[in-house]
């Protein structure tokens, strides 16, 4: 790791930041697959089993983005974040809900008192091919509602092009107009193509003051992919070795399964280290993994699946 | 987040502390046992008529596996007199197309008992289950299907328009990867149209007696392969045959070179696979974290059991600070234990005798002067164990920089210019592997081309596949096994 924190003047142009982010250590991009692919094959059982699933429970984001999107729709979903299974309260919450600046007031109102947070996506969200004003107009709105956490987009167009700085300087920007609300960056990891990129939007965003890293939209395939999050987790461990600060990692998009989950917990256990196995430093950007934790969960405790039609679709 | 709030019921989970995985032992009960072993000769299993037997036990917790014969001289006449009987009537004349079928039946019957090999290859060796069930036995049942391919396409191979093969096969493997030395011995001599008489190590002989029974399953015709147990007096015999067309050995050097002693002024051919002492050449601009997990598995796979292991580490000075941190940070994260635990990353030290002589050269490699570091990890009580281990400071005057450790013991040294890398990568009278990491192409390749080891790795380390040829130059031996390479010793 780094025996020297960043320069100041590493983000004085986009020439020293680009020395600075073609000067990390590439990736290989078969050897993460096979670390990832490894790591995969540890075998999480009974009482192992039954505090990942605990944990994974409580680090989900529980997600609606979609047009179609109501006040009902998020009341619903709302509920079910701060009591995800009603017939056994000794499951616990889940970390924050996630939905459009639009519907954060909703959010809020519905999940004053739980402990629940509040993220909202912002800097139009999932392009992010809007004028910063926009952008920053978005992310006030959604803090003023009441979000508690802000996931902005990165502007893939300008990482692409090679203008890291503009990328840098509409993070800061952004986590200006966020105030006190936690900042995720979506690096959107799926359009950035190789794992080197990863790791340099990785670095870009912990630069640029964001608090999460976050991998995916959801709107984009492929989404959090396992070599992916590794790299990302890689960098926060790095950063912190470098710098003293824990950065949070959150795949988002595609984690479906209790297995899925549970993989993800054996590269936080394993890449990052034990303090990040902690909702304020990893989360899982997720809805339909929830129910599949829950029913997994009733199986450790009671020894048969109860089926589908016990748990809440909201 | 507000993590306490009164109004939420139910358990929080500890935060920020380590998962701790609960044991994940792969069950016993898929593989039997028997309490005593015979020979297997000219199909059948038959006692020894030297009556001597010998016990093979669990290294993980020293508790006896099962009795085998020690076959003594008229245990291996009989063998080689089978091998000859069956080369001569039965294997030699058969069509290419009909050897290559008894080979995939073999390869399919192997993949469909994939499982009862691993545990036992596991209980037997000490190696993780996470290995023989993902590396070894795959590779094994690959192998096989690989020169059953083979077994028709013979006159293309580059080797004549009629290639023949040499007669009876005369083979003798080591005990740390029992099986797959097995499969990479037998199955390009029978393809080849040879028969065999193999002899697995002293201490792992219970997969090739399971192999054995594969055969019989295979309704591979008796005398084709012959499986011989015994300790270094069945050995010596088997080689110094008169009726062994060809030797083929994989071991240690000072024993290839009794070998190579015995066979010389004979018709026998012979191929030697023998020790190694592998460079691992990490530059200063390789991906270091792919480069940390090359380094772990060059040396710490199969708890450094590995003739191609990459004990010596030869990493840029610019960076070797940066790289033995993060080496110890993952090397810190490995888990030592229950090699049927299916979390275990290393196992068991295979036998007390490889224990001692890694606590020796360890012990040397301090009093030499050079730093050892291993993590904090604790040993079971019984069985043979050595934790992982990491030398810094040592210099090429160093034993441990120059002798085959086998065990789980990497050696670090620095370099400065990629001259000095390969200078002291060639700076041994081994030549069986290499490493080389380095994000440039060029670098690569004039890297590669001078050094002088029989596998180059390229940004990865310990890959094996059937059709890649395998073997040493200098002191590693001669002759290649894997690939079309591996024909050759076979066939005249």
């Amino acid at each position: 790791m780094p025996d020297t924190a960043y320069a100041s003047d590493t983000a004085a142009s986009n020439t020293s930041l680009r020395a600075y982010l073609y000067g990390l250590p590439g990736v290989d991009e078969v050897g993460a697959q096979a670390r990832a692919a490894d790591l995969s094959t540890r075998s999480i059982k009974t009482t192992a089993k039954r505090a990942a699933i605990d944990l994974a429970i409580s680090m989900v984001d529980l997600t609606t983005l979609e047009g179609a999107d109501t006040r009902g729709k998020v009341r619903a979903m709302s509920a079910k974040a701060a009591h995800p299974d009603p017939a056994d309260p000794s499951v616990p919450r889940v970390a924050a809900v996630c939905v459009y600046p639009d519907m954060v007031e909703t959010a809020v109102a519905a999940l004053r008192g739980t402990g629940v947070g509040v993220a909202s996506v912002a800097t139009a969200f999932p392009s992010g091919r809007a004028p910063l004003e926009a952008k920053l107009a978005d992310t006030r709105a959604a803090v003023a509602a009441g979000a508690t956490e802000i996931d902005m987009v990165i502007d893939r167009g300008a990482f692409l092009s090679g203008d890291l700085r503009k990328v840098h300087d509409e993070i800061i920007a952004v986590k200006e107009a966020c105030g006190t609300a936690h900042l995720k960056v979506i690096l959107e990891t799926g359009e950035l193509a190789t794992l080197d990129n990863v790791r340099r939007a990785s670095y870009l965003a912990m630069l640029a003051g964001a608090d999460f890293i976050k991998t995916s939209t959801g709107k984009v395939a492929p989404a959090a992919t396992l070599p992916v999050t590794l790299v990302m987790l890689e960098a926060v461990r790095d950063h912190h070795a470098a710098t003293g600060r824990r950065i949070g990692v959150k795949p988002a998009g595609g984690i479906r399964t209790t297995k899925d989950a549970i993989k993800n917990l054996v590269l936080v256990n394993e890449v990052a280290g034990a303090a990040w196995l902690d909702p304020a430093l990893f989360r899982l950007g997720a809805s339909s993994v929830l129910n599949d934790l829950l029913m997994q969960r009733t199986r450790l405790t009671t020894g048969t699946y109860p089926g589908p039609d016990y748990y809440t679709l909201d | 987040m507000a993590d306490d709030d009164a109004t939420t019921a139910g358990n929080r989970p500890a935060l920020g502390t380590a998962l701790e995985y609960a044991p994940a032992p792969e069950s016993r009960s898929v593989v039997a046992i028997r309490d005593s072993y015979d020979l297997f000769i000219d199909g059948v299993f038959t006692p020894a008529k030297s009556g001597e037997r010998i016990t093979t036990v669990n290294p993980a917790d020293e508790q006896p596996l099962a009795e085998v014969a020690a076959a003594g001289e008229e245990d291996v006449d009989l063998a080689v007199v089978a091998a000859r009987r069956a080369f001569d009537e039965v294997w030699g004349p058969m069509p290419g197309a009909e050897r290559g079928k008894y080979l995939f039946r073999i390869s399919r019957i192997l993949a469909e008992r994939a499982r009862e090999f691993a545990v036992l290859e596991s209980l037997d060796n000490g190696k993780p289950i996470k290995e023989t069930r993902d590396v070894d036995i795959p590779l094994v049942a690959a192998h096989f299907f690989y020169y059953a391919g083979w077994a028709d396409k013979l006159a293309h191979a580059g080797y004549g328009p009629d290639p023949r093969p040499l007669g009876v096969a005369a083979q003798v493997i080591p005990w740390n990867f029992p099986l797959l030395m097995l499969a990479w011995k037998i199955a390009p001599a029978l393809a080849t149209g040879n028969t065999v008489v193999l002899k697995p190590a002293e201490t792992t002989p219970l997969t090739a007696l399971l192999f054995a029974e594969v055969c019989q399953e295979a309704d591979l015709p008796a005398g084709v392969v012959n499986i011989l147990t015994g300790a270094g007096a069945t050995g010596r015999t088997l080689v110094a045959h008169p009726g062994a067309d060809k030797v083929a050995f994989t071991g240690s050097t000072a024993v290839g070179r009794e070998i190579a002693r015995v066979a010389a002024g004979t018709a026998k051919r012979v191929t030697l696979e023998l020790g190694g002492k592998g460079a691992n050449i990490v530059y200063d601009d390789a991906a270091l974290d792919q480069a940390v997990e090359g380094i772990v598995s060059g040396i710490f796979f199969n708890q450094g059991h590995v003739c191609c292991a990459g004990s010596r580490l030869l990493v840029q000075e610019s960076v070797a600070d940066e790289v033995l941190e993060r080496l110890k940070t993952r090397v810190s994260r490995l888990r030592l234990g229950d090699p049927l635990d299916k979390n275990t990353d290393i196992g068991a030290i295979n036998s007390a005798a490889q224990l001692d002589r890694i606590r020796d050269l360890a012990g040397t490699g301090q009093a030499e002067g050079a730093e050892s570091w291993s993590p904090a990890c604790d040993l079971p009580e019984r069985g043979y164990w050595f934790p992982p281990t990491v030398f810094t400071g040592v210099s090429q005057s160093h034993r441990i920089a120059r002798e085959e450790i086998f065990g789980p013991v990497l050696s670090v040294l620095t370099f400065r210019t990629p001259e000095e890398a390969v200078t002291k990568a060639n700076n041994t009278p081994y030549g069986l592997s290499a490493g080389v990491w380095t994000e440039k192409g060029s670098r690569m390749l004039w890297t590669a081309n001078r050094l002088r080891a029989g596998i180059v790795w390229s940004n990865t380390f310990n890959k094996f596949d059937p059709a890649s040829p395998f073997g040493g130059y200098k002191e590693s031996g001669y002759g290649r096994e894997g690939g079309r390479h591996g024909l050759e010793g076979y066939l005249v």
